[in-house]
């Protein structure tokens, strides 16, 4: 009869932790959506203005396709015109006044570098976007090779003293 | 020469000598008002029949139009924007003056027998056809100063200050001193483009001019350059 007991209060103890565990895991679990529930339908939040001031922005890591910092809405870029060439292509840079698509816009994946954009880097909007003034869903924890080098340098330093 | 006119007369003759009579059955009364009447009832039928014609319900009664060009204007901002001010084809495509409304209706014709014969009767013909359609059009806007896109968008409206810098620029450099037309770059603004091989954008100076510094400058600069010429003359 003792032993029943122990056991009932045991397997008791192992629910509750269980429970208690796992409403935490299911706290920090978290979705994008926040805490509504699956059957609730929530409202979309308005869709952001695109940035359209023509600034450039700075690039986080050297690879990094530049951002596009003005409205694309309605260029076209299909098999017949490229709106973004009109203006970005190396022709039309004088006038325009506009960064030309770097040489690796040229280079087939061989690196063989050929005359005029190549199909593999044709669709722009496929590495450059636009940009919206928006709370970031997930904060981003990316730091940038600088900041890395000058705080390994800094702890470097502190130490040596 | 003689004979042709002798025969044509004697067909005309009789109707000539019934107009040139005075009428024996009706009244002086009758035949003004009635002919006023008449005149008025012709003249609305014939202005609401133009107007029937030159509605979007109308243009995309065909299929070449509804199946290709109204489909591809449902995705722009003329037919879906912040403001809800719609263009339909007739905006831009019917010039909106009496005179030149029924010059391109005549011209419109044409479009009759393309209908008939099946030009574009196939997605793979309007694309074969594509480029020569949209030349067309940017030669017709080029001609009239894009007179249909100033119907709305009138230069004297247009707040610079509103735009970005580079579209004032722009705008300033080419539209104002009246050195390019609207076309001239907004090609495409309503409908997919065709093949644009060899098709320069709008704000591209002639080949000679391009490498000079003088080709970037805007009205300010040139006429600061003339007089700068004219002092040392």
């Amino acid at each position: 009869m003792r032993q029943h007991v122990k056991r009932f209060v045991v397997t008791v103890g192992i629910a509750a932790c269980c429970i208690t565990v796992s409403t935490a895991l299911a706290a920090e679990l978290m979705s994008l959506r926040g805490s509504v529930g699956i059957e609730e339908e929530i409202a979309a939040p308005p869709i952001a203005p695109d940035v359209n001031d023509d600034q450039r922005r700075m690039r986080n890591y050297p690879e990094q396709p530049p951002v596009i910092p003005h409205q694309i809405r309605d260029y076209q870029i299909t098999l017949n015109a490229n709106k973004c060439l009109s203006c970005h292509s190396r022709q039309f840079t004088a006038q325009s006044q506009a960064p030309m698509i770097s040489i690796t816009h040229f280079m087939d994946r061989e690196g063989q570098v050929l005359a005029s954009v190549t199909p593999r880097r044709y669709f722009c909007t496929q590495c450059h976007v636009t940009q919206a003034d928006i709370e970031p869903l997930i904060d981003n924890e990316f730091q940038d090779i600088d900041s890395l080098i000058g705080a390994e340098r800094g702890a470097a330093e502190e130490g040596a003293q | 020469m003689r004979r042709l006119v002798r025969k044509i007369w004697r067909w005309v003759e009789p109707f000539w000598l019934i107009l040139s009579r005075p009428s024996i059955h009706f009244s002086l009364g009758f035949l003004t008002i009635g002919g006023f009447v008449a005149g008025i009832l012709f003249w609305g039928a014939f202005n609401t029949a133009l107007e029937l014609t030159n509605t979007e319900k109308f243009c995309t009664g065909c299929h070449e139009m509804h199946a290709n060009v109204y489909q591809e204007l449902q995705r722009t901002i003329h037919f879906s924007n912040r403001s809800g001010v719609r263009a339909t084809c007739p905006d831009c495509h019917v010039p909106h003056n009496w005179t030149d409304k029924i010059a391109r209706k005549m011209q419109a014709s044409k479009e009759v027998w393309g209908k008939i014969f099946g030009t574009i009767s196939t997605r793979e013909k309007f694309l074969d056809h594509r480029l020569e359609l949209a030349k067309h059009e940017w030669a017709r806007l080029k001609a009239n100063d894009s007179l249909e896109c100033r119907n709305c968008h009138s230069t004297v409206a247009m707040d610079f200050t509103r735009q970005t810098q580079r579209a004032a620029d722009i705008h300033a450099r080419y539209l104002i001193p009246k050195e390019r037309t609207c076309i001239d770059c907004h090609k495409g603004i309503a409908h997919e483009l065709p093949d644009m091989t060899g098709i320069e954008p709008g704000w591209v100076a002639p080949p000679e001019v391009r490498d000079q510094r003088s080709s970037l400058d805007g009205a300010r600069d040139t006429l600061q350059r003339f007089l700068a010429d004219a002092a040392t003359r």
